[in-house]
């Protein structure tokens, strides 16, 4: 009797677990790329700062503590900063704990724009920790941060 | 079809402090969103934004997909003589458009 072309149940069995272990890998990377980790946020500001050190204060982060629809969240960064070409407020980063990405923004100013102070619009995919960080023209840099809730979370939802 | 919108004021005293708000009409899709079949939407965004008085950099920032859609950007200048402002939105997939208001200081 011949029994190379039989499909038994065992080798069934084996194809089966085979397929369905490829399937799963690509659904587990896709997963781990969507959730970003206070850690990623930590490099990302490491990268900023070269390691110096972040002062607390000169910031403030206008930021609502409770965020009905993270698809658009209003805020405004604000520095305390006279603004004079001797003194003046280089850059401003906004960092976040738990989007995809640990960056919500850069933005670069002159000490022509009077007062340190950007507002935007930005995403939220999950209740969390936000941190402002300001470079000055001597090279100080300075942070707040503020908590948030999100009710209703961004950027990985499903198309329809 | 891409529509930028503009607030500059017209008119301003000499070291005024002004504020300027900027609006550009685009998806900013994030590339982490997922059809219904699973694949991935791939990203298009604007990355950078760019504002120059007479050719001038005033302001420039960074934007990723964590900007929400439509983006909006406001900020400040000191008003220190009349001229032109140009704005400047660049992006994925060859986006650029661009914007300019005129400010008369007196």
């Amino acid at each position: 009797m011949q029994r190379r072309d039989v499909p038994t149940r065992r080798k069934f069995l084996r194809l089966a677990g085979s397929t369905a272990a490829i399937g799963a890998f690509p659904m587990l990377i896709s997963v781990r790329e969507v959730e970003a980790t206070p850690e990623m946020m930590t490099t990302a500001i490491r990268a900023l700062t070269g390691g110096a050190t972040v002062q607390t204060g000169k910031v403030k982060l206008d930021i609502p503590p409770l965020v009905e629809n993270g698809n658009s969240v209003p805020m405004t960064v604000t520095v305390t900063s006279p603004m004079t070409s001797t003194d003046y407020v280089k850059s401003i980063h906004v960092f976040n704990e738990k989007n995809p990405q640990p960056n919500l923004g850069n933005f670069y100013l002159k000490p022509s724009a009077g007062r340190a102070q950007v507002a935007t619009r930005v995403r939220l995919a999950d209740s969390q920790k936000i941190v402002a960080i300001a470079k000055l023209s001597d090279g100080s840099l300075w942070s707040v941060t503020a908590e948030v809730v999100v009710t209703l979370a961004a950027c990985t939802e499903e198309v329809i | 079809m891409a529509a930028a919108l503009i607030n500059v004021p017209k008119k301003a005293k000499n070291g005024d402090v002004i504020e300027i708000k900027t609006l550009m009409s685009h998806i900013m899709e994030t590339g982490y969103r997922h059809t219904a079949s699973g694949e991935v939407v791939p990203r298009d965004i604007i990355t950078s934004f760019t504002c120059r008085f007479d050719g001038e950099e005033i302001f420039r920032a960074d934007l990723f997909p964590a900007t929400a859609a439509n983006p909006f950007i406001s900020f400040f200048t000191v008003a220190s003589k009349s001229g032109k402002f140009d704005f400047e939105w660049i992006g994925d997939n060859g986006f650029s458009e661009t914007a300019s208001a005129s400010i008369t200081v007196e």
